[in-house]
C-alpha cells in the first residue's frame, strides 16, 4: 500500500528511505514490546517465594516419604531401604525410559537410583501427565495394583505408575519419569532443593 | 501488487470493504494541503491514547484495587516487576500529556475557527471525549491510594454534595459509603479500565468518522470541497492523507515521542505536576495534607470553583463555586453558535477577537497556576479577575466577533 | 504566528516558573551524590542499624542491593542482623502495635519517603532536633513541629537546645562524632534513602540516553521521508 504519488514508479530515494524507516520503526516496535513481555515474567515476589527450601532430612526413616514445597509444587523426599533399591533394577524391561535418557533430571542425578546419594530421592510429586499429585504406594503387591508391584508410586487421576526412582512404567498415560529437581546437600541431614549450588540459600 | 494479493483482496472486498474503507479514510481521503504544526495534535491524541490503553492493560495485571494494597501493588509495581517501573510511567506521563496535547488540539480548533458550521457536531463530540478524558484522570488519579488521591477525590465527591437537597443521597451513592473508602476505590477501578475506555474509544471512532464526513478544517478556514478541480472533481487544495499526511505525522509522533521519553526517563514527576510529592504517602483518611492541589490540568478549574466567596441570589457560595466550575467546562460546547464573525481562521479575524484570545490563554494558565497554590487574599482575587475575564471571552463573543473588523479570505489556501 | 509561538514556549516554560516560587520553610541543600556507591553502602549500613528498628522499608527487598554494588555475601554480613533470607523485604523490626504504642503513631513506611519529602528536607530534618520538656518524647524538630519521633541519633550528633530569641540551635553536649562527621553521616543516609525512594533510576537515566539517541535517528529519517514525499505537492 505505499504507492508513489502520480508517476506510478517509486524514486530509488523514496524507497531507501521508506525501508530505512519501516526498518527503524521495526526496531523501535522491538523495542516497546519487550519491556511488556519482561513484565509477564516471574517478578522479583515470585522468584523470592521461589527460592530454594532447606528442608531437614535428619527424622527421615528407612521407608519414609517427607513432603516439602518448592515453588508451589510438592517435592518428595524418599529414603530408600536396600531391598527397595534392589528392587528397582527388576523393574527395567517394564519401565519407558529405564536410564533416564530424557531431561527430566539434573545431569547428577541421570543414574539408575536417579539421585545424588542412591538411597535418598527427591522429586517434584507432580505426574507428567496432567500434573495431579500421584500416591505413594510402598506396599508389595496390593489387589488393586497387580501382584508385580514393588512399590512406587501411583497416579489416582489417570492411574499412571511410577517406580520408587520415579520411573515412569510403559503403557500408561504419563509420558516420561518424575521430574527431579536441582538439588544439593547443605550437609549430610540438610537439603537445599531448588538449587545446584550451597550459595544461594 | 502481485497476482496472489490481488485474488486475495477480492475475496477480502468481497466479504468486508477492506479497500473501500482504506480509499475513503485514508489514500483518498482528501485534506487541505495547509496544515501547520498545529495540526500534528490530533493523530498524537490518538497515539497517546492507544499508549494509554496498552500500558493500562499491564498495570491491570499486578495492582490491586483495594484500600489495603493498592498502594504496595503500585510500589510493586514499580519494584517487583520487570520494567514495572517503566510501564507505569507511561502511564502517568501519558495521563499528563493526553491533557497537553487535547489542549493543544482544542486550542487549533479555537484559532482557526474548525468549531464552526459544518464542524459543530464534530465540535460536540469531542467535547464528549473531553469530558470522559477527565473522568479518566479523575478515576485514575485516585487509584495509587496515596494523599493526593484521597484527599483530591474527596474534594471532587464533595461537591456533589453542594447540589440541594439530593446532594449527601448522591454524594453517598456516588461513594458507596458514607465516606471516601475501600468501596468507592474498587468501583472507581472498574469505571476507569472498564466503562470510560470503551466509551472513550467509541467517541474517538464518532470524531474520526464525523470529521471525514465534513472533511478537516485548515489554517485559512476555506473550505476545501467548494473549489473542486472541474476535470477530476477533486478539491484544488487537497491531498491524499495517504501517504501525505501519514508520512508528516509519523515524523511528528517521533517528534513528539522525543519530549513523552525525556520525560519518561528524565523527569517521571516533572517537578512534582505529572507525580505530586504527596502521593509518595500512602492515603490517610485521619490527616489532610497541609497543601493540597489537583494535578496541573485541572487547576484552571480548581481556582475558578475556590473564586466563588461570597452567597449570591439565595445559593450559598459553595454551588455556586461548582456551578461555575462545571459552567467553565461545558460552555466550550457553545461555542459554535457564540461565535458571529464572517470568517473562521484567525488570520483574518480582527484585532478584537486576537485580544480577547489572548487574553483568554492568559487567563487560563493564571488561573491553572493559582490553582496549584494555597489560597490567599491577593491570590483568591487574581482568581475572582482572572475567573470574569474567562467567562467574558465565551459570554462576549456574540458581540466582540460580530462588529470585528476581519480581512476577507481568499479563495485558495495559503503556506 | 508569533503569539502563536509565544504561547508555546509560555506553555513549555510554564512548570518551571510555576515550581521555583514555591518552598517557604528554608532547607539546607544535602550534599549527596546518588552515583557514590561507597556513600549508599555506608547509608544502608546507618539505615538497618537506626531506621529499621521502627520504621520498614517494606517494598524494598534486601537483594536488590545489588544495584548499589553489595554481593549476596555482604547484604547477608551488613544488612541482614534478623534471620531473614535476601529475597526477603525489608520490614520493621518493631511490630506495628507496639510502635503505636510507644509513638503514639505507627512510624510511617521510608521506601518511598525521600520521594514524598525531598533530600533537602531529610537532610534538614535529621540535623534539626533539639531538647523540648513541653513534648511526649522530650525531643521537638525545627522543621518538623511536635513530630513524635524521638531523636535516634543524638548519641552521634549530641545534645541541643533551642536558643531562645534568635531561633538558632545549641549544642548542650558533645555526642560522639564532630559536626562534620555527622553531617556527612546523615548525607550518606539520605543519599541511601533517594536511592531507596527509586532503585531503577540509573538504570532509568542510563536506558534514557539509548532511547533518546535512537529517537533522534529515526527523527531525521522520518523528516527525510516527509520531505521526500513532500516534493510532490506544489
Amino acid at each position: 500500500m505505499t504507492d508513489s504519488g502520480d508517476n506510478g514508479k517509486m524514486s530509488g530515494r523514496r524507497r531507501f528511505l521508506l525501508v530505512a524507516t519501516s526498518v527503524a520503526g521495526a526496531v523501535a516496535g522491538a523495542g516497546v514490546a519487550t519491556p511488556f513481555l519482561r513484565s509477564m515474567m516471574p517478578s522479583e515476589r515470585a522468584k523470592a517465594a521461589g527460592a530454594p527450601v532447606e528442608v531437614d532430612i535428619s527424622k527421615l526413616e528407612p521407608g519414609m516419604l517427607l513432603t516439602a514445597e518448592w515453588r508451589g509444587k510438592v517435592v518428595w523426599v524418599l529414603k530408600r531401604t536396600p531391598e527397595m533399591l534392589d528392587n528397582l533394577e527388576k523393574l527395567n524391561s517394564q519401565l519407558a525410559d529405564p536410564d533416564s535418557q530424557r531431561d527430566q533430571q539434573p545431569p547428577y542425578a541421570q543414574n539408575h537410583t536417579r539421585s545424588i546419594k542412591p538411597e535418598i530421592l527427591v522429586v517434584l510429586g507432580v505426574c507428567t501427565h496432567l500434573g495431579c499429585s500421584p500416591v505413594y504406594r510402598k506396599d508389595i503387591a496390593p489387589a488393586d495394583l497387580g501382584s508385580d508391584w514393588l512399590g512406587g508410586f501411583f497416579c489416582p487421576c489417570h492411574g499412571s505408575k511410577f517406580d520408587l526412582a520415579g520411573r515412569v512404567y510403559k503403557s500408561v498415560p504419563a509420558p516420561s519419569n518424575l521430574v527431579v529437581p536441582p538439588y544439593t546437600y547443605l550437609s549430610d541431614n540438610r537439603l537445599l532443593v531448588g538449587s545446584d549450588s550451597k550459595e544461594s540459600a | 501488487m502481485s497476482k496472489q494479493q490481488n485474488s486475495m483482496m477480492e475475496w477480502i472486498d468481497k466479504r468486508f470493504p477492506l479497500t473501500i474503507t482504506w480509499k475513503a479514510h485514508l489514500s483518498e481521503y482528501y485534506a487541505p494541503k495547509n496544515f501547520n504544526f498545529w495540526y500534528y495534535f490530533g493523530s498524537l491524541a490518538l497515539l497517546v491514547l492507544v499508549n494509554q490503553l496498552l500500558t493500562g492493560i499491564f498495570l491491570t495485571m499486578n495492582y490491586k484495587p483495594d484500600a489495603g494494597m493498592a498502594f504496595a501493588s503500585v510500589e510493586y509495581i514499580m519494584r517487583d516487576v520487570d520494567f514495572g517501573w517503566l510501564i507505569r510511567y507511561m502511564h502517568s506521563t501519558g495521563a499528563s500529556m493526553f491533557f497537553v496535547v487535547v489542549y493543544l488540539h482544542m486550542f487549533r480548533g479555537m484559532m482557526y475557527g474548525s468549531y464552526r458550521k459544518p464542524r459543530e457536531l464534530l465540535w460536540l463530540i469531542g467535547m464528549a471525549i473531553f469530558f470522559v478524558l477527565m473522568s479518566m484522570a479523575f478515576t485514575g488519579y485516585i487509584l495509587p491510594w496515596g494523599q493526593m488521591s484521597y484527599w483530591g477525590a474527596q474534594v471532587i465527591v464533595s461537591m456533589f454534595g453542594a447540589i440541594p437537597v439530593i446532594g449527601d443521597t448522591l454524594s453517598n451513592w456516588i461513594l458507596g459509603d458514607f465516606m471516601l473508602s475501600d468501596a468507592a476505590l474498587n468501583r472507581f477501578f472498574a469505571y476507569h479500565v472498564v466503562t470510560l475506555p470503551v466509551l472513550i474509544v467509541v467517541l474517538v471512532f464518532v470524531h474520526i468518522i464525523a470529521l471525514h464526513e465534513t472533511g478537516s478544517n485548515n489554517p485559512d478556514g476555506i473550505e476545501i470541497k467548494a473549489n473542486k478541480d472541474p476535470h477530476t472533481g477533486l478539491p484544488v487544495d487537497g491531498i491524499p492523507f495517504h501517504p501525505y499526511y501519514t508520512v508528516k505525522d509519523i515524523f511528528g509522533v517521533v517528534g513528539f515521542l522525543i519530549v513523552f521519553c525525556g520525560i519518561i526517563f528524565f523527569a517521571p514527576e516533572m517537578g512534582g505536576y505529572f507525580l505530586e510529592d504527596n502521593n509518595f504517602i500512602p492515603a490517610n483518611p485521619l490527616h489532610t495534607p497541609d497543601h493540597i492541589a489537583p494535578v496541573w490540568y485541572f487547576t484552571p478549574y480548581y481556582s475558578m470553583l475556590r473564586a466563588v466567596t461570597v452567597n449570591f441570589l439565595g445559593v450559598d457560595a459553595k454551588l455556586w463555586g461548582v456551578i461555575l466550575m462545571a459552567a467553565s467546562v461545558v460552555i466550550f460546547c457553545f461555542l459554535p453558535w457564540l461565535d458571529r464573525s464572517p470568517v473562521k481562521s484567525i488570520r483574518y479575524k480582527g484585532p478584537y477577537f486576537k485580544f480577547a484570545l489572548t487574553l483568554f490563554v492568559i487567563s487560563f494558565f493564571v488561573l491553572g497556576w493559582l490553582g496549584t497554590k494555597s489560597p490567599t487574599p491577593l491570590y483568591t482575587l487574581l482568581a475572582q479577575i482572572f475567573t470574569v475575564i474567562y467567562f467574558a471571552f465565551f459570554l462576549l463573543m456574540p458581540w466582540y466577533s460580530k462588529i470585528d473588523k476581519t480581512k476577507p479570505e481568499p479563495k485558495n489556501v495559503t503556506k | 504566528m508569533r503569539m502563536i509561538k509565544f504561547l508555546l514556549l509560555a506553555i513549555l516554560l510554564a512548570p518551571f516558573v510555576a515550581h521555583s516560587s514555591g518552598q517557604e520553610v528554608k532547607l539546607d541543600k544535602a550534599p549527596i551524590d546518588r552515583a557514590d556507591k561507597e556513600s549508599l553502602q555506608r547509608g544502608a549500613k546507618g539505615f538497618v542499624e537506626y531506621c529499621l528498628t521502627c520504621h520498614g522499608a517494606n517494598f524494598m527487598r534486601f537483594n536488590r542491593h545489588h544495584d548499589i554494588g553489595m554481593s549476596e555475601d555482604d547484604i547477608r554480613a551488613d544488612l541482614i542482623h534478623t534471620g531473614q533470607k535476601t529475597g526477603d523485604l525489608m520490614e520493621a523490626a518493631m511490630r506495628k502495635k507496639e510502635a503505636e504504642g510507644w509513638f503514639g503513631v505507627v512510624p510511617p513506611d521510608l521506601s518511598v519517603i525521600a520521594r514524598a519529602r525531598g533530600a533537602d528536607w531529610l537532610y534538614t530534618y535529621l540535623r534539626t532536633f533539639y531538647q523540648d520538656t513541653s513534648t511526649y518524647s522530650g525531643w521537638n524538630n525545627l522543621i518538623f513541629d511536635k513530630v513524635a519521633m524521638p531523636h535516634v541519633l543524638h548519641h552521634l550528633q549530641g545534645w541541643q537546645v533551642l536558643e531562645p530569641g534568635t531561633g538558632n540551635l545549641v549544642q548542650t553536649k558533645p555526642g560522639t562524632m564532630t559536626k562534620e562527621e555527622y553531617d556527612r553521616f546523615v548525607a550518606d543516609l539520605v543519599n541511601y534513602m533517594v536511592y531507596l525512594g527509586e532503585p531503577h533510576a540509573p538504570y532509568r537515566r542510563e536506558l534514557g540516553i539509548t532511547v533518546l539517541l535512537f529517537l533522534f535517528g529515526m527523527l531525521g529519517l522520518t523528516y527525510l521521508l516527509k520531505k521526500e514525499y513532500w516534493r510532490d505537492i506544489h
